[in-house]
Parts: C-alpha cells; sequence; structure tokens
C-alpha cells in the first residue's frame, strides 16, 4: 500500500463529512432493522433484571445494595457485549461487498469504520440511558455527587467504544459475520465474567482473583461504582483510562490496517 | 468530469500485470488497452483472472509486477485521481438491505461529495433512468434480483464515470432480467462510457463486447472480435444431436473420427459438436457412418461456432456451464 499526499489531503478534507454518512447509513439500519433493535435494548434490560432478582438475594455486597452494586457492572458488560455488533456489521460489510464500493469512492478510508464506531457509540447512549431508567425503577439511586453521576454512564460509553476497536479490528480479518460474532464471544465471556462485574472479585479462588483485579474491566467498573455511590474512584478511573488509552493505541491503527489490506 | 483524451487513445492501459495469492498465480502478465468509448469483453471461466484483474484496475487491488493506468492515472500511485473516474458494479449488489433505493443512491452522491442539491438531483435522475422510481422509497432488502442489480448498477454510475467495471453483472439473474439489464448496458455504451465487462457468459461477450479477451489461468489466450474469434476456431461446426442420450459416446467417437477438433459434448441437449473443414463431404461421412451404427440421429447440420466451442479450441477445455450457479468469491 502505498499512501500518497495526495490520500492524505483527501483524508483530512472529507473525513468528519464522511464519517457522517456513514453514521447516518448505520443508524437508518438499526432504526429498520427490528431483530438488531431487541438484541441492543431488550436483552441488556432482561439482564438488569435477571440479575437484580435472581441474584440479588444470593450475592452479598456488603453495606451496598446489591442494584447499587450490579448497575454500573451490568452497564459495562452491556457496552461490551454490543461492540461485537461493530465487527459483525463490518463482516457483513465485507461479505455483501459493500466495502469494495466504499473503497472504490474518491470518500475518507477513515470514514468506514470510524462511522460504524460512531453509529455504535450512539445506539450505547441509548441503552445505557435506557438501562438507567430501568434501574432507577428498581431501586438503584446514585449516592454520590452530581459530576459522579454525570460520568458513570460516560465512562461506559467510552469504554464501549474502545472495545468496538477491538472488534473493528476482527470484523475486518475474518470472512464471516457469525465468525466475527463467535470470535468476539469467545474471549468477551471470560472478560466479562471474570471481573467484578456481577460479583466482587473477594469471592473469587486467588488465582482467579489475581486475573480479575488486573481486569481492565474490574478498573472501569470500580470507577464507575465509585462514581455512582460517592466512594473512591480516582484510582481505578486512572488505570480504567489508561487501559482505554493502550486498547486504542494497539487497535485503532490495527483496525485501520485491516480495513485498508481487505481484498 | 471532462475528460482530456480524445476518442481514439487508450483510456485503460495494463502492462505485464502480475497477481498472486499465498502461491496461486491470479495473473500471470496480463496486458491490454480498451479504447475510449468502446466496450471490452472480459471471457473466462471461473478463476480465470478475471475478477482479480478488476480489482487491480479499481484500487482494491495492488498488483505484485506491472502497471495499469486509468485515464492515465497510476491505479496504485494515483489512487485518489483514478477512483473519481470509475464506478464498480461487482458480482454482488454492493447496495444496503436496509436503506432505500433512493438512500443508497444518496449516500454514494454524497460520498461523492457532490453537494446536496446535485445529490438529490443525480439520485433522481438514475431512480428514473433504471425503472426504479416506484420502488425509490422502499429498503433495498424488497427489491427483486433484477432491481437489486439496476439499482447496483446506478450506484456504480452516480459520479458519471469515464470507466465503468461490470464485473460479471448478470451472474444469478433469471433471463429476463438479464436481457432487461442487457439493455440498459447497450444504452449506456450509446451515451459514450467506456465499459470493462467481464463474463463468463459467451453469448454476453457477444452481445455486448466490441472486443473480446478471452483469459484463462491468468493468461490472455485470445484477443479480437467475436468474429475473429470465431474464424480463429476452424470455421464450420458439426453438429449431432440425438434423442438417445446413450449414444453419445458412439456419435462422440464418429465425430472424433470426422472432425478437426475434439467433439463438445452437451449431455443437457444431447448434442455433440465439432470443428470441420469441408463441411458437406463430412456430414455425408458422418450420416453413413451412425446409420451403420444404428444410431437414430433427431437432428443433425452445419453452422458457424458458438464462442464455447471457440473456447474448447482455445484451451482444450469447456468454458463453464453457463447455468452454474453464480459464483462465490470468485478469483
Amino acid at each position: 500500500m502505498v499512501v500518497s499526499m495526495d490520500a492524505l489531503r483527501v483524508e483530512a478534507r472529507y473525513a468528519p463529512g464522511d464519517i457522517l454518512q456513514l453514521w447516518k447509513r448505520n443508524m437508518l439500519a438499526y432504526r429498520r432493522q427490528p431483530d438488531l433493535l431487541v438484541f441492543s435494548t431488550i436483552q441488556p434490560v432482561m439482564f438488569v433484571l435477571l440479575f437484580a432478582y435472581v441474584f440479588g438475594g444470593a450475592i452479598q455486597t456488603g453495606p451496598v445494595d446489591y442494584i447499587d452494586f450490579l448497575l454500573p457492572g451490568i452497564l459495562a458488560q452491556s457496552v461490551l457485549f454490543g461492540s461485537t455488533q461493530t465487527g459483525v456489521g463490518l463482516a457483513v460489510d465485507v461479505t455483501s461487498g459493500m466495502i469494495d464500493r466504499y473503497r472504490t469512492l474518491p470518500m475518507a478510508r477513515s470514514a468506514v469504520v470510524a462511522g460504524r464506531i460512531l453509529a455504535d457509540t450512539t445506539r450505547n447512549v441509548f441503552v445505557v440511558g435506557l438501562m438507567l431508567g430501568v434501574g432507577f425503577l428498581i431501586g438503584f439511586r446514585y449516592h454520590g455527587t452530581v459530576a459522579g453521576a454525570i460520568a458513570m454512564p460516560f465512562v461506559a460509553v467510552l469504554f464501549g467504544q474502545t472495545f468496538c476497536w477491538i472488534s473493528a479490528a476482527i470484523g475486518t480479518s475474518v470472512r464471516r459475520a457469525e465468525t466475527a460474532q463467535v470470535a468476539s464471544f469467545v474471549w468477551l465471556f471470560p472478560l466479562v465474567f471474570v471481573s467484578s462485574v456481577f460479583v466482587p472479585v473477594e469471592t473469587m479462588p486467588d488465582w482467579l482473583k489475581v486475573v480479575a483485579e488486573n481486569s481492565p474491566v474490574t478498573h472501569t467498573v470500580n470507577a464507575m461504582r465509585g462514581l455512582a455511590l460517592g466512594t473512591d474512584f480516582w484510582e481505578p478511573l486512572v488505570k480504567a483510562l489508561a487501559w482505554m488509552a493502550g486498547i486504542m493505541a494497539v487497535f485503532v491503527p490495527l483496525a485501520v490496517w485491516r480495513y485498508r489490506s481487505i481484498q | 468530469m471532462e475528460s482530456s483524451l480524445n476518442g481514439s487513445s487508450p483510456i485503460v492501459v495494463v502492462r505485464d500485470v502480475h497477481k498472486s495469492f499465498g502461491g496461486v498465480q491470479a495473473l500471470a502478465g496480463v496486458s491490454l488497452e480498451i479504447d475510449t468509448g468502446t466496450v471490452l469483453g472480459l471471457l473466462g471461466p471461473n478463476g480465470a483472472g478475471k475478477t482479480t484483474l478488476v480489482r487491480v484496475l479499481t484500487t482494491l487491488l495492488d498488483p505484485d509486477e506491472g502497471s495499469a493506468t486509468v485515464a492515465g492515472f497510476d491505479v496504485r500511485r494515483e489512487r485518489t485521481r483514478v477512483r473519481p473516474l470509475i464506478g464498480l458494479a461487482g458480482q454482488s449488489a454492493a447496495i444496503d438491505d436496509t436503506l432505500t433505493g433512493r438512500e443508497n443512491l444518496e449516500m454514494v452522491a454524497n460520498l461523492y461529495h457532490m453537494g446536496r442539491a446535485r445529490a438529490a438531483t443525480r439520485t433522481g435522475e438514475l431512480l428514473a433512468r433504471f425503472d426504479l422510481t416506484d420502488a425509490a422509497d422502499r429498503p433495498a432488502r424488497t427489491y427483486s434480483g433484477g432491481m437489486r442489480r439496476r439499482l447496483d448498477l446506478a450506484a456504480s454510475l452516480v459520479a458519471d464515470p469515464e470507466v465503468l467495471f461490470l464485473d460479471e453483472p448478470t451472474t444469478g439473474l433469471d433471463p429476463q432480467a438479464r436481457l432487461e439489464l442487457w439493455t440498459v448496458i447497450r444504452e449506456l455504451v450509446a451515451t459514450g462510457t467506456t465499459v470493462l465487462l467481464t463474463t463468463q457468459y459467451l453469448e454476453e461477450a457477444d452481445q455486448l463486447a466490441d472486443e473480446i479477451v478471452v483469459i484463462d489461468h491468468g493468461r490472455i489466450i485470445a484477443q479480437g472480435t467475436a468474429a475473429d474469434l470465431k474464424a480463429r476456431s476452424g470455421g464450420e461446426h458439426l453438429t449431432v444431436r440425438v434423442s438417445d442420450l446413450a449414444a453419445l459416446g458412439q456419435v462422440r467417437e464418429v465425430l472424433k473420427a470426422e472432425g478437426d477438433g475434439p467433439p463438445a459434448v452437451d449431455d443437457a441437449t444431447g448434442t455433440v459438436s465439432v470443428a470441420v473443414s469441408n463441411g458437406p463431404a463430412r456430414l455425408a461421412g458422418v450420416v453413413r457412418r451412425l446409420d451403420e451404427a444404428e444410431v437414430a440421429i433427431a437432428d443433425i447440420g452445419l453452422r458457424q461456432p458458438t464462442l464455447d466451442e471457440v473456447f474448447l479450441s482455445l484451451t482444450g477445455h469447456r468454458a463453464e456451464s453457463e447455468l452454474a450457479d453464480a459464483p462465490t468469491g470468485a478469483v
């Protein structure tokens, strides 16, 4: 691949507008595919209700109500599972020939992946908002500052956006949408469950606890809990942001490179 | 886009292009030129390298060796100059099923950065031209196969390209939709668009192309007009049709003895044909031999060769059956 000055000029000039075009395309697709909408809204809500009522009684979270403990975790879990859709969507575009069309257009190279992720992030904003609403209905309450209350869902959305880039790198590397889905869940499931999402990590065996304590999911969820409950959040927040920056530093270039080398 | 080229110069120039995929050579030194305003038919079976060449010319794939230019711009080093000048309609319709026909075209127009008003006008024009106005505001997933191909073709024409690449445009379409698409392509050519059309349908190249390039295993094996190619396969063909398919083997042996090349057997229609010189004398000989062998002839005759027979005489093997299913992921 030769990257010319011309290509960089196209990128600088057209990227914002082209990203917006691709965002619009993906948002329309969401609106018109009820099954996608179900996947992205009903399932997370179901998770909130199931975990709150089925596990709520069994899992001890000390002085904190389980719903207050649970909701930040389940927000993180939802945006993580939701991030798989970035890769699935891109893989579908590769298979359908849509990517070939984009790549023959005089448009910004970055727009296809970035527009897709912007749309997925928009969806995450809705999903997080919806889950917060349901959470409030079944007893979730903020115990911290107003700033913390605003920052908590924001951290979730930022975290989801970060993992969309991993998913994009997968989606542009596999041949089929089904593969993209499986290739994401295979590592996402353990990542989500070996963390503080559903249970306090103290209850895990020592070897697993080491993994869980250093997981980006645990840091993020602990930061979100700190923000929501009004407890300490700085340390986990800094670690979470460092993880996100690290993941982006690797996977943004990787996803762009994979996109460029689709053949 | 104003072309700086006059009618006689080549607008596409391909020089000794090689491309391999992990040891499999898809293009083994292809050179060709397409004159402005003409249709070049790239004819070959599945896996011949047709799609690979189209992908090189449309900036999707870098050649390993050799070079190619479109309107004077190098497809590798000057991609951003090439892209505004080309349109591509690939093997599978590259349209978004969830968007309406109008939204699909408007998105492409916007990605060509032609401005909101012009994008809307151009979209309306193309929808009307491809007979999609009534369906314009329905999601594309409700479209028939023929409508999808028409929408795809419309999308490839949004920016009025100088060169249009049609990669197996009618593969998988029913005969009616195929005829419709042929009409559309003829109209396009009449307006002066240069077209590179790949096909495994020999009849399609014959119908649409000014010049035909026959490609097999990544190499050009013949080039010329349909008439040239027919002449090269030895003139007349003698065809025998039998109603009893069990007799095909016997007929084949007889034609092998009387003909000038390997006979082509078509099980589906129960016919065997072979290139012959001095046709009338051979016809009499074949009738006599088959009579002696007590083979009942349903039909027998001499005629000009089809391009399928041309392909056989050039390569020693038949082109893919025209009834074959649409190829997926062909190289």
